[in-house]
């Protein structure tokens, strides 16, 4: 038996082809765009060695660090947003909703499956301003307010980059969480409810200290999507206007596609990746300091 | 009451506003509020997305990226989560780390030295960068998941195989797939929206208008049809969220419980 199960030449057969293409497509090209960052050129000119140049340039360059700010501020906003709000329908579904609540969950999960491209073409409709007035602008006028000119300035774009991601993804965190509220033991909130608690007590005392490792977990996740944000923002406001609205991973596709700079492309790559790898750390880090002081 | 009603309007609204645009004329668009009805149920603006924005075309090649690059992942996952979990061996803990570490990195880590490898390699102009991209990007979720799912069989089940004399590969087809079964097919689904939506990956390495799939196709139907030519473009996103609907309709069970198992690692 062990013979069969430790086979050599199966292990090789089976896990070759997945461990080539994984190693040729992903490990040996971090490692080259890692190189790059190095080197300034790209495939037409060819490289030279500049040594640190390129990181230097980014931490000179303006329309860098407001892409990293605008990536910084985009991912905290909308996690806050997206699993927070997630979590109150979570709740909703849970404790209002109880065995009801199948048909709304399917429905408000629904547009995370959408195609990204798509939504954000019906977002630059419904908030359109001119030529045609767009379903929101129309209720501002209802309403008495003058219509806005969404897209075309750089505060109101951030905020339906971020209500469109909502949208999205609300539905998607709601479920998420759903699974783990669904997991406390009944028992446990029926005497809870027993002694009292109710309501608001009832989930700040109980519900949400049993539910922490699943909304950390979610919070984790939703801050990786959203600092490697993209095709969202590409389809809805291409970044703009100006640059207002450029996240480092459009920065990064713009500096090396659209100019060729291989080398300092490849340097706002690796701050990003850099980046997430430190806000996964200090999520994690800040909640095992609060659990050993609770 | 209230407020769930409220949730499901902002939620579903969108859509049909959209839908029903799809069959509205430019006329209609200029001159009527946006909740009116379209005049009449024609599908002028369907035809033209096909035709004139050459939606079918942009939907084939985004189909002959995504089928390869599901049967590549399916394949190479289940057989490198096979050897990971029911296997023994030294070094597989490793091997798994090795693949799980590249679920966090960001795609754009990878862009710049893909480009220049299936440039050299001649590949460019075809879609076969589009298909090798998508497989490695998809297998280190799928690698974990199918490792996770050959966790929850129990070993004896395997062992016993063994003892009774069936061989590795035996085990692996006979035994090992079958199991797997549902967990394939929710992990094929999961896949298969992440590459159908994708938009990054598909705008890079798509160098010509005869390459481009859906998502790109339709990133370029504004500029087409300038900013002013509602119709169409209302036409292919309908059509983008029709042919979604019509799969989750259908699998809303397996989609939802697919996509959030994807996200809780480690």
């Amino acid at each position: 038996m062990e013979r069969v199960l430790g086979d050599k030449r199966a292990i090789l057969i089976l896990l070759g082809p997945a461990l080539f293409v994984y190693t040729a497509v992903m490990l040996v090209p971090i490692i080259w765009s890692t190189g790059y960052t190095f080197t300034d050129g790209n495939l037409i000119k060819g490289f030279t060695f500049a040594g640190f140049d390129n990181y230097i340039k980014f931490f000179r360059d303006p329309t860098a660090i407001d892409s990293l700010w605008f990536t910084v501020r985009y991912a905290v906003i909308l996690t806050i947003l997206q699993v927070g709000v997630g979590y109150l329908l979570a709740v909703l579904y849970t404790f209002a909703l109880r065995r009801g609540s199948a048909l709304i969950r399917t429905i408000v999960f629904f547009p995370t499956v959408l195609p990204t491209v798509a939504v954000a073409l019906l977002f630059r409709r419904f908030f359109e301003a001119a030529p045609t007035t767009g379903p929101v602008n129309s209720l501002f006028e209802f309403l008495g307010l003058s219509s806005v000119d969404w897209l075309g300035q750089p505060g109101p774009s951030f905020w339906v980059i971020i209500l469109m991601d909502l949208w999205r993804s609300m539905g998607f965190y709601a479920v998420l969480l759903y699974a783990g509220l669904v997991d406390i033991p009944e028992d446990i909130i029926e005497s809870a409810r027993i002694d009292g608690a109710s309501g608001w007590k009832l989930i700040r005392t109980i519900v949400l200290p049993l539910s922490l490792p699943v909304l950390l977990s979610s919070i984790i996740f939703s801050i990786n999507g959203t600092l490697k944000v993209f095709d969202t923002i590409v389809a809805l406001t291409n970044g703009g206007p100006g640059a207002a609205t450029t996240p480092l991973t459009l920065y990064m596709f713009r500096t090396s596609f659209n100019y060729g700079e291989y080398g300092y492309g490849s340097t706002v790559a690796l701050m990003l990746t850099a980046l997430s790898f430190l806000a996964t750390l200090f999520i994690f880090r800040s909640t095992r300091r609060d659990l050993t002081k609770g | 009451m209230v407020g769930i009603g409220l949730l499901l309007v902002i939620e579903v609204y969108p859509i049909i506003w959209m839908v029903l645009g799809s069959f509205k004329s430019q006329d209609e668009f200029l001159s009527e509020p946006f909740w009116s009805l379209p005049r009449e149920w024609n599908l002028d603006n369907y035809v033209s997305a096909f035709v004139d924005g050459e939606l079918g075309k942009y939907i084939l090649n985004s189909v002959l990226a995504v089928v390869p690059s599901l049967i590549l992942i399916i394949l190479l996952g289940v057989a490198a989560g096979f050897v990971l979990e029911v296997m023994v061996w030294r070094g597989r803990g490793t091997v798994l780390l090795v693949f799980l570490a590249g679920i966090m990195v960001p795609a754009q880590m990878l862009l710049l030295p893909l480009f220049t490898m299936y440039y050299r390699l001649n590949l460019t102009g075809t879609l076969a960068p589009l298909i090798i991209t998508y497989t490695a990007i998809g297998l280190p979720l799928t690698v974990f998941m199918m490792a996770t799912y050959f966790r929850s069989i129990p070993r004896e089940v395997f062992e016993a195989a063994a003892i009774d004399g069936a061989g590795i590969f035996r085990l692996f087809w006979t035994i090992g797939l079958p199991l797997l079964r549902n967990a394939i097919f929710t992990v094929g689904l999961v896949q298969f929206f992440f590459i159908w939506n994708d938009l990054l990956i598909a705008l890079t390495f798509t160098n010509s208008n005869a390459l481009r799939t859906v998502q790109v196709g339709l990133l370029n139907f504004t500029a087409q049809y300038g900013a002013v030519d509602y119709g169409p473009t209302f036409a292919g996103i309908s059509v983008n969220i029709l042919g979604t609907l019509v799969i989750y309709l259908f699998l809303n069970k397996s989609v939802m419980r697919g996509l959030t198992a994807g996200s809780v690692k480690g």
